[in-house]
């Protein structure tokens, strides 16, 4: 098959940012009623998304992936959700918000891009061969 | 559609919506993921810089960049189009909870108390743009994917690492919700 096109993914992303904002998941709101537990609704959205991603692919005859879970999962998952909980955003919420006008998460999104950056960086010092830096997990 | 002007789009409609994507980039060959993206942005600015961005991003990342710079005008389009509201409807309890740390100001889908450029020299701002997004960015690629990629991609492919990095999240999450905004918004002004 011919490799799609790049608007293809553009209208893709379209159709996320849109979802984002009109189900209010990139708001820092909705992130801290989260984490407080007083409300269904961010959990109902993950987990519906969950629920129809896991039918979608068995559909089209994915099966389950077989990783294995390590500790620099569990450690970076940690990191990553402490800068959740302040941001209020993941990194598609802080396109979203941008593109919304919140321009003051410009400034998250740099930073965001400085963090990878700067684990790109330690990948390339003695921290190589550390098990919570060394090879990249990308999962993509 | 959907009460467009009163309240958000419930969230049976909004996570199926999402999950979508899922099979979508499958059609594409394609895996369903944000934080790459900030890969392949570091990769077109500065490629020599690391070994992890030396490589040519618009062959193997344009798609990464296209599909962010597209849900950056899904928020514009929201915003002209079908905005959301003025105030985000979240329960009492947490408005209350949010109150008492010393929030007064709940408009918009961020307080501008903390988030707004006024606020960026503040220990409550700086914290949470500047360190809160490094950590989001730092994080990602330590545990290989955030929200996108390790939840929602990585759970309905039913990984084990995926849903170890969600507790990652949590355990994050919690941490600042609980121990550490008391503190940080005392700091407001």
């Amino acid at each position: 098959m011919k490799a799609p096109r790049l608007w293809v993914f553009g209208l893709a992303g379209i159709w996320f940012g849109v979802v984002l904002v009109k189900a209010e998941v990139l708001s820092w709101f909705r992130i801290q009623e989260m984490f407080r537990f007083d409300a269904f609704h961010m959990y109902g959205v993950i987990g519906s998304a969950i629920a129809v991603g896991a039918v979608g692919r068995w559909l089209l005859g994915e099966g389950p992936v077989r990783d294995a879970a390590t500790p620099r999962h569990m450690v970076g998952g940690t990191i990553f959700g402490l800068g959740w909980g302040l941001t209020g955003a993941c990194p598609g919420p802080m396109y979203a918000l941008i593109g919304y006008g919140v321009t003051p998460y410009a400034v998250v999104l740099v930073s965001a891009i400085v963090g990878t950056w700067t684990y790109g960086r330690l990948r390339d010092t003695r921290l190589a061969s550390h098990p919570m830096i060394g090879r990249s997990l990308n999962l993509n | 559609m959907f009460g467009v002007s009163e309240g958000p789009w419930p969230w049976y409609v909004a996570g199926p919506l999402i999950g979508l994507m899922v099979p979508l980039m499958i059609l594409l060959k394609r895996r369903f993921g944000i934080s790459t993206s900030l890969q392949r942005v570091c990769a077109a600015a500065v490629p020599k810089s690391a070994s992890l961005f030396d490589y040519d991003w618009r062959s193997i990342g344009g798609w990464n960049v296209t599909f962010a710079l597209g849900v950056a005008l899904g928020g514009t389009l929201a915003a002209l189009a079908l905005p959301a509201g003025d105030v985000v409807a979240i329960a009492a309890a947490t408005r209350e909870a949010l109150t008492g740390l010393g929030l007064s100001d709940m408009r918009g889908l961020a307080p501008a108390q903390i988030f707004s450029w006024q606020a960026l020299g503040t220990w409550p701002g700086f914290m949470s743009m500047v360190v809160g997004g490094f950590l989001v960015g730092f994080g990602a690629r330590v545990a290989g994917g955030c929200t996108s990629g390790h939840a929602i991609s990585g759970i309905a492919e039913l990984r084990a690492a995926s849903v170890v990095t969600v507790v990652g999240f949590f355990i994050g999450g919690l941490t600042i919700t609980y121990l550490a905004l008391p503190a940080l918004l005392a700091g407001l002004q």
